[in-house]
């Protein structure tokens, strides 16, 4: 069994009043769900009341889509400020569940779902998964790591909804993921790009292509490049899809592209992105690169307007050869802050500095992140400078202090880090803003 | 001067050229080398010396950048004589004393051995106690220099 090529595809769409909307009705659909969830949040987030007003803006002047202008923004520090369950716009009796990802400061990133949030989260990643050739005939193989982390959640909700076989692995433990791939007959599976380059190269070099059922691969929750695409799917003869989400909105299945590789399909309906210029805030036109912006339609738990993902993209609004008219963003090309994803963990170079610095001036806060990738395998090093306060003149002290600087660094940023020490001021320090972060994966 | 000496403990980063760096900036200085040790790891390199002026050779490798530092470090006067090492070994040994490293150089008729440990002065003691020599600062400081 393999992929199938793009002349023998036949495209299956979940839901075609949705995803084949006109402009003018999903802008209908956008304005009637957005009146909505401004008065909801109004209504229930002091939060988002104070700031509208702050803003002199009231629900009754939210009208339509193109209203969202009026609206404030939303940051990550607001989330962090409104820790854990401030922005609520529901009793927590009503919370279904908590999601999560590692934040900058060492806390968390909540999400918090209704019932209703998780079934729409399930249904967008049905979506996606039709999108990706898949029917409830399929047995999808998940290795994204179940837990506060939503990436396994989200296949697994998303294959609930199509109708589909689960088989929640989770990550980790390579050679067990290949007998389980092979014995039950996975026709698809689920994981973050590098460990899918990964397992694909373990999976040929143990001669077991051939004994695969796979068609599909569904990767995200970290860059990758459309050569590590052709790579993964050349080796195991199968097609694979760009997944994007975070968790913030609800996980993976926010967007997904198609078959035609031309962009990733948001689905509009719940999720409403903006790209805006980072500077300006003004709206981007189709094509022009700017930072992301959400606004979550329907969401109950946790509504955002208007959150700032920090994610450089563009988008097109142009009808896509699937068939779909859901826009599509690009790929993305950075970010406007320094976050870099290191094996599916949002890493900030602050957390490294403050995780430097908690060792009580132990070490100079001077430091540089090395982003590399071997063998597919994202590797963090961290240069910390060796000044006189922990120069010894023996091997074992300062292979001690490297072993426990590596320590704090894993305990803070969540990935295993390689400490190198170098020489005091080999590390540039810039007027301005340093540069704290040197990444050579060449996504 | 006391009976343990000074030695010159220079970090080096793994990077062609640097210990000629930090060569160049102690004879630019006239500062002496009279024995060195070099010990390397898969990181980096840890450059140990005994030097004709241990505390200008900081200040010029500091001036210059380099992490540097001064270290306690006894000079174990050693004959010629087969076993002689192996005896002033078991005397440390004796007294208890760990040794971290060691390294030797020539000396005139003699050799010497430079040992880092826990306690110097204490070695210096159970050394001279056994009928070892150490050499002082000033001695060591000038080794096999031509007047």
């Amino acid at each position: 069994m393999a992929g199938v090529a793009l002349e023998n595809w036949v495209e299956n769409i979940r839901d075609p009043k949705i995803e084949c909307m006109s402009g003018d009705e999903m802008a209908a659909l956008q304005s009637e769900r957005l009146v909505d969830v401004v008065k909801r949040v109004y209504d229930n987030v002091p939060f988002y009341r104070r700031k509208m007003q702050q803003r002199g803006v009231e629900p009754g002047d939210i009208r339509s889509i193109e209203d969202i202008e009026k609206l404030p923004f939303t940051t990550k520090e607001d989330l962090r400020d409104n820790y854990p369950f401030g922005l609520l716009a529901i009793p927590m009796s009503d919370v279904a569940r908590v999601q999560g990802t590692s934040g900058t400061t060492g806390k968390l990133t909540i999400a918090p779902y209704s019932q209703k949030d998780v079934d729409v989260w399930g249904e967008c990643v049905a979506r996606n998964l039709t999108m990706a050739g898949l029917t409830k005939d399929d047995i999808i193989h998940v290795c994204y790591g179940y837990g506060l982390f939503t990436g396994g959640m989200g296949l697994d909700y998303g294959a609930k909804a199509l109708g589909a076989t689960a088989i929640p692995m989770s990550a980790g433990n390579t050679k067990r993921q290949m007998m389980v791939m092979e014995d039950l007959g996975a026709t698809a599976f689920a994981c973050t790009p590098s460990y899918a380059l990964y397992l694909a190269e373990s999976i040929q070099e143990a001669g077991l292509v051939d004994h695969m059922k796979l068609k599909a691969g569904i990767h995200g929750a970290e860059p990758w490049t459309e050569e590590m695409r052709k790579k993964i799917e050349s080796i195991l003869n199968i097609n694979c899809f760009d997944i994007y989400g975070l968790c913030e909105i609800t996980g993976p299945g926010v967007a997904q592209d198609c078959i035609h590789k031309a962009g990733l399909h948001v689905h509009v309906d719940y999720f409403y992105p903006e790209v805006l210029n980072p500077a300006t805030h003004e709206k981007c036109a189709d094509g022009e690169t700017g930072e992301l912006v959400f606004t979550t339609l329907a969401k109950e738990a946790m509504p955002l307007l208007r959150y700032r993902t920090k994610d450089l993209t563009s988008i097109d609004h142009s009808p896509c050869e699937c068939g779909r008219t859901l826009p599509r963003i690009s790929k993305f090309t950075g970010r406007t802050d320094d976050m870099k994803v290191i094996r599916g963990v949002n890493v900030f170079p602050t957390q490294v500095e403050t995780a430097l610095l908690s060792m009580g001036g132990v070490v100079a806060p001077h430091y540089m992140m090395i982003v590399d990738r071997e063998n597919n395998m994202d590797v963090l090093t961290v240069m910390v400078e060796v000044d006189e306060r922990v120069f010894s003149d023996e091997i074992r002290k300062l292979d001690a202090l490297r072993n426990k600087i590596g320590a704090v660094l894993k305990q803070a940023l969540g990935v295993s880090v390689r400490v190198k020490l170098v020489e005091p001021k080999t590390i540039q320090r810039s007027e301005g803003k340093a540069v704290r972060v040197i990444d050579n994966r060449g996504l | 001067m006391g009976i343990t000496i000074q030695q010159l403990s220079v970090f080096l980063e793994n990077r062609e050229g640097r210990l000629d760096e930090v060569l160049s900036v102690l004879a630019e200085n006239d500062v002496n080398i009279v024995a060195l040790s070099l010990a390397d790891t898969t990181e980096y390199g840890m450059l140990r010396m005994i030097v004709s002026d241990p505390e200008k050779g900081r200040t010029v490798l500091r001036d210059s950048g380099i992490t540097a530092m001064l270290t306690d470090v006894v000079a174990l006067r050693v004959p010629h004589e087969t076993g002689s090492l192996s005896r002033a070994m078991h005397q440390i040994m004796e007294g208890n004393v760990n040794i971290e490293y060691m390294y030797a150089f020539a000396n005139g008729e003699d050799a010497s051995a430079v040992l880092k440990c826990d306690d110097p002065a204490k070695v210096a003691e159970i050394l001279r106690a056994s009928g070892f020599d150490v050499w002082e600062a000033p001695e060591a400081y000038v080794s096999n220099i031509r007047l």
